[in-house]
C-alpha cells in the first residue's frame, strides 16, 4: 500500500512547497498549501465520480459556486427588513414555479396525443408569467435595500464552519436533480450537459442580486479563525511571537494561514478516510465492476442508474464541500471569477495526473498541480528574465517575451496533462 | 396598432442579429460535428481553434495593412482569410500528428480522446493568449453598413430604422457559400463519399480501400477552416477576445448536440435554433409590443422573459430539454 515511490512522490511534492518556505517566504508556502488541501479535496470529488464509476463530470465548477454560496447564505447577517420586503414572497414564488414544474409532469403524464401537445406549453407559459409576477416586484424591493452594501435577503447569521456541511448538501441537493434528469444520457453528450448546468448555475449567481449581491461580490465574510489584527492586539500572543523571535505582524499572517491549514487537514482526512473505506468496501467493488463492465453488472442484478445517481450525489457534495471551504479562505464570494478552465479543467487535470481510481492520486495530483499553477509564472518570469538578458531592450520579440509569461501556465497545464496521458496514461499513482 | 413599424422594428432587433449568429454558430457546430462523425469525439478545443485561425487571419490582415492592400468597402480581413485558414491548417494536422493519431492508432476510448482535447484545449488557448494578448481586439475596417438606421428611416418614412451591418451581409453571404461548398463536396465527390462512409460505418470502409488516415488528414482540413471562418466572421461582426472564443463552445456544442452529434444538416438547423432562442427569449419585447397592441394594453415593463446575461442559460436549457425528451438530437445523431 505504502511504497517506497509513492512516498517519495509525496515527498517531493512537500519538498516542492518547502522549498518555496525558504526561497520566496512563509505566507507564500502557506497560500499554496492551503489551496492545495483544498483541491486535494476537490480531486477526491472529481475521481468518486470518475475514477470509481467512470461518469464524465464536467461541471465541477457548478458545484464549487454552489458551496461558495452556501458560505454566504449560512454565515452573512440578516439583512434588515429583506425578509419582510420581499423575502417571504420570493420563496412562495420560487415555490410556485416548482408547482408549475411538478403540475405538468403530473398533467403529462394524464394526458396524451395533440391534448399532452397543447398543454404542456400552455402549463409552462402561464406558469411563467405567474411566477414573474409575483417573483419581480419581491426582488426589486429588496434589491433597493440599502443596494451599495447589501441588496440581498441575507444569511443565517450562523458559523461559517456550518457553511462546509451546508455547502455539501446545496451540491448533493443540485446533484440529485441534475442526475435524475441526465444521467440517462451516453458519455460525450453527459459531459457536454454537465458543463452546460455549471454555466446556467454560474449565470444565475452573477444575476439573481438578491440571493447574493451577484456581480456586486460578498466580501468580508465571516472567519473561522481570528482576525491578523486582534492578534497583533493581544498582548500574549505579541509576547509569544517575540520569545520565537518573529515579529508579530509576520507572526499574525502565519498563525492565521495555519490555523486554516489545520482546519482543512482535518476535513481532507475526514473525506480521504471515508473515500478510502468506500473504495475497499463491497460497494467499492461494485462500482469499479459497473465501471468496468455495466451490461455484466446489470446481469448481475445490480441497479446501474441508482447506483450512479448515488456516486454521483457522493462526489458533487464532497466538491461542494470544498467550495464552501474556498469561500471561507478567501474570505469573499466573486461569482465571475468561476471560471471553467480554472474550476473544472484544471480540476480534471489533478485527478489525471495523479491517477484516476486512487485516492492518494488524487491528492497528490491535487497539491502538485496546485503547486505548479501558483508556481509556473515566477518560475517562467525568471526563465524568460534568462533568456531575454541578452537581448537588446525594448525589442519587440524581448517585449513578447516578457509579457508571455502571464500567459504560461494555461500552456503549461495542457503540456503536463498530455505528456502524463502518453507516458503514464494510467497516471503518477495508478489505480491498484 | 402600427404593424410596418413593429416589423421593422423585429427585423432589425431580432431576425438580422439573429439570423448572422445563428450561421456563425453552425459553422462552428458543423466543425465539431465532423469531428464527431469522422474522429468520433467532442472536440473541446473547438473554440480555440477558432480563435488560433482569427488571430493567425488578424495577423495576416495587420500585415496587409501595412502593404496598403485593401479590399475597397470590404474588409481587409477577407483577403487575409486564406494565409489564416493555412495557418489553422497547419497547426491542426501538426496537432493530430503528435497528439491525436497515437491514440488512434492504440484504439484508445472515445473518452480519451475528449479528455486529450482538453490537454489541446489549454494549449492552444494558452498559444493564442501568448501570441496576441488576452484583449479585445477589433479588425473590421471597410465600410461599416450596407443600410443604415438613418439612410432607411429617410427612404421609407417610417419612424424604426433598419440597419444591416457590411459584416452581417458578409457573414450570411459567407455562410451560405460555405455550407453549399461543404455540402456538394460531402455528396457529389469521392473523397467527400468516402468521409461519409468511413462516418457510417468504419469497418466496411476499410474493407472497401478507403485509407482511413486520408479521411481523417482531410476532415482535419476542412474542419480547420471552418473554424477559421466561423471564427473571422465572429470576430468581424463583434470582436475578437480569445476568452469570448473559448466561451462560444459552449452554444456551439449545444447547436451541434441539439441537432444531433455528427449529423451536419442537424448541425445547421441547430445553430440556428440556439441562436434564435437565444435572441427572441432575451429580446425586450416592449417595443414591438407598443406597436401592435391597442393602447389600452400596452406594456409597462421591458417584456423581456429573462435578462441578456442568461444568454448561454437559454442555450444550455434548451440543449437539456432536446436531450431529455430526443437523447440523441432532433435530427437523428450518433452515440458512441
Amino acid at each position: 500500500m505504502v511504497s517506497v515511490k509513492n512516498t517519495a512522490l509525496f515527498a517531493a511534492v512537500f519538498g516542492l512547497i518547502l522549498l518555496t518556505g525558504f526561497t520566496s517566504g512563509w505566507n507564500s508556502a502557506l497560500l499554496i498549501l492551503n489551496m492545495g488541501l483544498i483541491s486535494a479535496i476537490m480531486a477526491i470529488g472529481v475521481n468518486l465520480q470518475w475514477g470509481f464509476a467512470g461518469l464524465f463530470n464536467i461541471g465541477v465548477m457548478g458545484f464549487l459556486a454552489l458551496g461558495g454560496l452556501a458560505a454566504v447564505l449560512v454565515s452573512e447577517p440578516v439583512t434588515p427588513g429583506a425578509w419582510s420586503a420581499g423575502g417571504f414572497q420570493v420563496i412562495a414564488a420560487l415555490l410556485m414555479g416548482f408547482a408549475t414544474i411538478a403540475l405538468t409532469i403530473f398533467v403529462r403524464g394524464k394526458t396524451t396525443g395533440r391534448v399532452r401537445t397543447i398543454v404542456t406549453p400552455l402549463l409552462l407559459i402561464v406558469g411563467f408569467f405567474i411566477y414573474r409576477a409575483i417573483f419581480d416586484p419581491a426582488v426589486a424591493r429588496i434589491e433597493a435595500i440599502d443596494p451599495a452594501v447589501s441588496g440581498n435577503i441575507g444569511g443565517l447569521n450562523l458559523p461559517i464552519l456550518f457553511a462546509w456541511p451546508v455547502g455539501g448538501v446545496f451540491a448533493a441537493a443540485a446533484a440529485w436533480v441534475i442526475g435524475k434528469t441526465a444521467l440517462g444520457l451516453r458519455s460525450d453528450y453527459l459531459a457536454i450537459a454537465t458543463l452546460g448546468i455549471s454555466e446556467i448555475v454560474i449565470a444565475v449567481m452573477k444575476n439573481e442580486d438578491w440571493l447574493a449581491r451577484g456581480v456586486k461580490n460578498v466580501i468580508g465574510i465571516e472567519r473561522p479563525v481570528p482576525s491578523e489584527i486582534e492578534l497583533q492586539e493581544s498582548a500574549q500572543f505579541v509576547e509569544r511571537a517575540a520569545s520565537l523571535n518573529i515579529d508579530p505582524v509576520t507572526a499574525s499572517t502565519l498563525y492565521v494561514k495555519l490555523s486554516y491549514s489545520v482546519l482543512f487537514v482535518i476535513v481532507l482526512l475526514l473525506i480521504f478516510l471515508a473515500a478510502e473505506l468506500a473504495l475497499k468496501s463491497p460497494w467499492g467493488r461494485m462500482m469499479r465492476a459497473i465501471r468496468d463492465n455495466e451490461t455484466a453488472a446489470r446481469a448481475m442484478g445490480k441497479d446501474v442508474t441508482a447506483r450512479h445517481l448515488q456516486i454521483f450525489v457522493l462526489g458533487s457534495a464532497i466538491c461542494g464541500v470544498a467550495g464552501a471551504m474556498m469561500v471561507t479562505l478567501d474570505g469573499q464570494l466573486t461569482p465571475s471569477s468561476y471560471q471553467p478552465l480554472r474550476f473544472t479543467f484544471l480540476i480534471w487535470v489533478m485527478v489525471i495526473v495523479g491517477g484516476s481510481g486512487n485516492n492518494y492520486g488524487s491528492v497528490l495530483g491535487g497539491f502538485l498541480i496546485w503547486f505548479l499553477w501558483v508556481q509556473v509564472e515566477p518560475y517562467g518570469a525568471a526563465l524568460m528574465g534568462f533568456i531575454t538578458d541578452p537581448m537588446p531592450d525594448a525589442w519587440w520579440i524581448k517585449e513578447r517575451l516578457l509579457a508571455s509569461v502571464a500567459h504560461m501556465r494555461l500552456l503549461t497545464m495542457g503540456l503536463i496533462l498530455l505528456l502524463v496521458l502518453r507516458f503514464f496514461p494510467r497516471g503518477l499513482i495508478p489505480e491498484k | 396598432m402600427d404593424y410596418l413599424n413593429a416589423i421593422v422594428a423585429l427585423t432589425n432587433f431580432v431576425l438580422i442579429p439573429a439570423t448572422a449568429y445563428g450561421a456563425q454558430l453552425a459553422l462552428g457546430a458543423l466543425g465539431v460535428t465532423l469531428i464527431y462523425g469522422i474522429l468520433r469525439f467532442s472536440n473541446f478545443a473547438h473554440g480555440d481553434t477558432m480563435a488560433f485561425g482569427t488571430m493567425a487571419t488578424i495577423g495576416a490582415t495587420v500585415v496587409l495593412q501595412s502593404w496598403g492592400v485593401s479590399f475597397g468597402p470590404l474588409p481587409t480581413a477577407l483577403l487575409a482569410l486564406p494565409f489564416g485558414i493555412a495557418a489553422t491548417i497547419g497547426l491542426v494536422l501538426l496537432t493530430d500528428a503528435g497528439v491525436y493519431r497515437f491514440y488512434r492508432t492504440q484504439k484508445a476510448a472515445p473518452v480519451i480522446f475528449v479528455i486529450v482535447s482538453m490537454g489541446v484545449m489549454f494549449i492552444m488557448n494558452g498559444l493564442v493568449r501568448i501570441l496576441i494578448g488576452p484583449d479585445d481586439r477589433r479588425f473590421a475596417d471597410g465600410e461599416r453598413f450596407i443600410i443604415s438606421a438613418r439612410e432607411f428611416k429617410e427612404m421609407t418614412g417610417l419612424r424604426e430604422g433598419l440597419a444591416l451591418k457590411t459584416t452581417q451581409g458578409i457573414t450570411i453571404v459567407v455562410a451560405v457559400l460555405v455550407v453549399a461548398m461543404l455540402f456538394y463536396f460531402l455528396n457529389r465527390t469521392r473523397t467527400g463519399k468516402s468521409m461519409r462512409a468511413y462516418s457510417d460505418n468504419e469497418d466496411l470502409a476499410l474493407l472497401s480501400g478507403i485509407n482511413p488516415e486520408r479521411v481523417v488528414m482531410v476532415t482535419w482540413m476542412i474542419v480547420a477552416t471552418l473554424a477559421t471562418i466561423a471564427g473571422v466572421l465572429y470576430g468581424l461582426d463583434k470582436s475578437f477576445k480569445p476568452f469570448t472564443y473559448f466561451q462560444l463552445l459552449l452554444p456551439i456544442f449545444a447547436s451541434a448536440v441539439v441537432g444531433g452529434l455528427g449529423n451536419p444538416l442537424g448541425a445547421i438547423f441547430g445553430g440556428f435554433l440556439i441562436a434564435y432562442s437565444e435572441v427572441l427569449i432575451t429580446y425586450a419585447w416592449k417595443k414591438v409590443l407598443v406597436y401592435t397592441l391597442p393602447d389600452a394594453l400596452e406594456p409597462t415593463g421591458l417584456v423581456q422573459l429573462l435578462s441578456t446575461d442568461y444568454k448561454f442559460a437559454v442555450s444550455f436549457a434548451l440543449l437539456v430539454i432536446v436531450l431529455l425528451f430526443k437523447p440523441t438530437g432532433l435530427f437523428k445523431g450518433k452515440s458512441v
